[in-house]
């Protein structure tokens, strides 16, 4: 194992497989253009040899550069709720990622975040694409398989610059025991485009997050799309939000959600309050075992000239596109599972194509307890 | 290969379908026609086994198996095949996925086949999602080639197929039914319901059947049935006595 990819070598194997569900590497780096590893609040590594880019621990970048005070609890406050106000109160954990004007990666980052211990695991970092800047990033979060009761609180700040581009695709791999709590906001500048994928296919006790993207600049890009399975004993609030507070932005925010006997209760909020901005929330559920989904999506406008949509719809699989996959020879689980792979397939417009194997992955996983 | 015998069916409740016979040997087509809500449909909906239409009474007996109580899929794995009239959209499952699914991963026989039904470009769409009325009954011709069933039963296969397209479906259905080899050697069966006729001219079709209020009114040459319901219309079929 080469010396960059230190401290996933004093991981068990068991656990290295729990990230590597994630979509991360932890064998080496090909393929990825930087690495960042915390467990619990211990942080084994932050390197990338990407030209432009960089990325280190958070005290570190705190003190190195002073202007990072611009970006530092800037996009969500420190008061927030009581999640915020617990990692405000600490020693500052977690990563920058910062993406010079103009420079670009042609393999995605890897960060993981990795919880071991029975207890809070926090985190707070801040991901800055500057002027021009295209960065893909894969967020993988997960658990030990002896972490019996912990939760996860994080706050993430994204700022996408003008023309820049961010699309971060996070797979989340917790227990059934542990509660997580993001906190994000992202700010986008003019044209800058922002793509945020969310993958959750494994049981988690309670995940709690409500993601914010501010479209500040004319003509900036935001979507959202979120895949979301339920397990029994799973509590899965989620959610997206857009503000569009620019001419010319628009949002898309996108939620397959499926239930095989947990909650999942689907959020999505946009908001249009300046003239020329465009936005829509799509939430298409399956009740595969009796739980719950409760879609709440919400669209708010304020002057002549937004044009806000959503549609929402919880249902079953149609007993015709079953039996039309059965005369193809298909038996009724294979053509159902078929259908429920084909629901979940949200193909994303400009997403590298090894960020799409992840997610493709992690469903094809959880597919197999359909 | 296939025995209908004294077969009744169910829709929502109601039975459509009276005492239905029908034997069809292999390599013997046979034309089904009727008029609209007539349960032409329904019958073979219910040789394929669908929920919907439920057998109360009577047997299906194919290549010697009583398939009357057998899920769809083994009878599509027995070899019977349907080409639907409007079948559902699948949004997410591209045409090209099922077809691997279906042929085994024989991505080559695929290109080949979806080629020559002017479907190639079609692949990586979900399937039957925007399509027009022509493009799904060359997306469903294009399935039955790779399924290879042994009884081919085409619901209004020429219903939307613009003229241009006409013959390639009209003559890859009578592959499908082996009309391109000589009768002796024939092993497919095909039961095709038309209401145009239009398919007659591709394939020699070797028994037709009227159908009116579920039940069979009269059998004979198919040409003789189509030409008759030309100049007539059904409604004498409805007054003719004879069953």
């Amino acid at each position: 194992m080469p010396e960059s990819m230190k401290g996933y070598s004093d991981l068990g194997e068991e656990d290295r497989r729990r990230i590597e569900m994630t979509g991360l590497q932890t064998e080496s780096l090909e393929g990825r253009s930087g690495s960042f590893l915390q467990v619990d609040e211990h942080i084994h590594h932050a390197q990338t040899d990407s030209k432009g880019i960089e990325i280190l621990a958070l005290s570190d970048a705190l003190e190195k550069y002073t202007w990072l005070e611009d970006y530092y609890w800037k996009a969500v406050p420190r008061d927030k709720d009581e999640i915020t106000q617990y990692i405000a109160a600490r020693e500052p954990k977690g990563y920058v990622l910062i993406a010079r004007k103009g420079s670009q990666t042609t393999f995605p980052l890897q960060t993981c975040l990795f919880l071991a211990k029975d207890d809070i695991q926090y985190v707070h970092n801040i991901i800055i694409a500057e002027e021009g800047a295209e960065l893909h990033l894969i967020a993988g979060c997960a658990s030990s398989m002896k972490t019996k009761k912990g939760a996860h609180y994080g706050v993430t700040e994204i700022y996408v610059g003008k023309d820049a581009k961010v699309t971060s695709t996070m797979i989340h791999t917790w227990g059934e025991s542990i509660e997580v709590y993001p906190r994000s906001v992202t700010v986008i500048e003019e044209r800058g485009i922002f793509l945020s994928n969310y993958v959750c296919m494994v049981p988690a006790k309670k995940v709690q997050m409500y993601p914010t993207a501010e479209l500040r600049g004319e003509g900036a890009v935001a979507r959202f799309s979120s895949i979301i399975l339920a397990t029994p004993g799973s509590y899965l609030d989620t959610g997206s939000r857009a503000i569009l507070s620019a001419k010319g932005a628009t949002a898309e925010l996108i939620t397959r959600a499926i239930t095989t006997g947990g909650t999942i209760i689907s959020r999505g909020h946009i908001l249009g309050s300046v003239k020329d901005t465009k936005g829509h929330i799509e939430c298409r559920a399956l009740i595969l075992k009796d739980g719950t989904i409760h879609a709440i999506p919400e669209i708010e406008g304020r002057v002549v000239d937004c044009e806000l949509s959503h549609e929402a719809a919880v249902g079953k699989i149609a007993r015709d596109e079953i039996e039309y996959l059965m005369a193809r020879g298909l038996s009724e689980d294979e053509a159902t599972a078929t259908i429920i792979r084909g629901f979940l397939d949200v193909k994303i417009s400009g997403l590298p194509e090894s960020l799409q194997t992840q997610i493709d992955a992690a469903i094809d996983a959880a597919e197999k307890g359909f | 290969m296939l025995i209908i015998e004294d077969l009744h069916v169910e829709v929502e409740g109601r039975e459509v379908l009276h005492d239905i016979n029908l034997t069809i040997n292999e390599g013997e087509t046979h034309v089904l026609m009727g008029p609209n809500g007539s349960g032409k449909t329904t019958l073979l909906r219910a040789i394929m086994g669908f929920g919907s239409s439920r057998i109360t009474e009577g047997s299906l007996i194919y290549k010697d198996h009583d398939i009357t109580h057998v899920p769809i899929h083994e009878r599509a794995r027995l070899g019977i095949g349907l080409l639907f009239q409007r079948p559902p959209t699948v949004s997410g499952l591209k045409l090209g996925k099922l077809l691997a699914v279906t042929s085994g991963g024989d991505s080559e026989r695929i290109d080949e086949y979806a080629r020559h039904m002017n479907m190639d470009t079609f692949l990586e769409r979900d399937i039957n999602k925007g399509f027009s009325g022509g493009e799904i009954k060359r997306s469903e011709v294009l399935q039955l080639m790779i399924q290879k069933p042994d009884l081919v039963m085409l619901d209004e296969p020429e219903s939307g197929v613009d003229l241009e397209n006409m013959s390639l479906v009209g003559n890859a259905i009578a592959a499908l039914v082996e009309k391109d080899q000589h009768i002796i050697n024939r092993k497919k069966s095909g039961l095709i319901i038309t209401h145009t006729g239009y398919i007659l001219d591709y394939i020699d079709a070797d028994f037709g059947h009227v159908m009116c209020d579920g039940t069979f009114k009269c059998h004979g040459n198919p040409r003789e049935i189509l030409k008759m319901v030309q100049s007539k219309g059904y409604k004498e079929c409805i007054a003719c006595q004879r069953v």
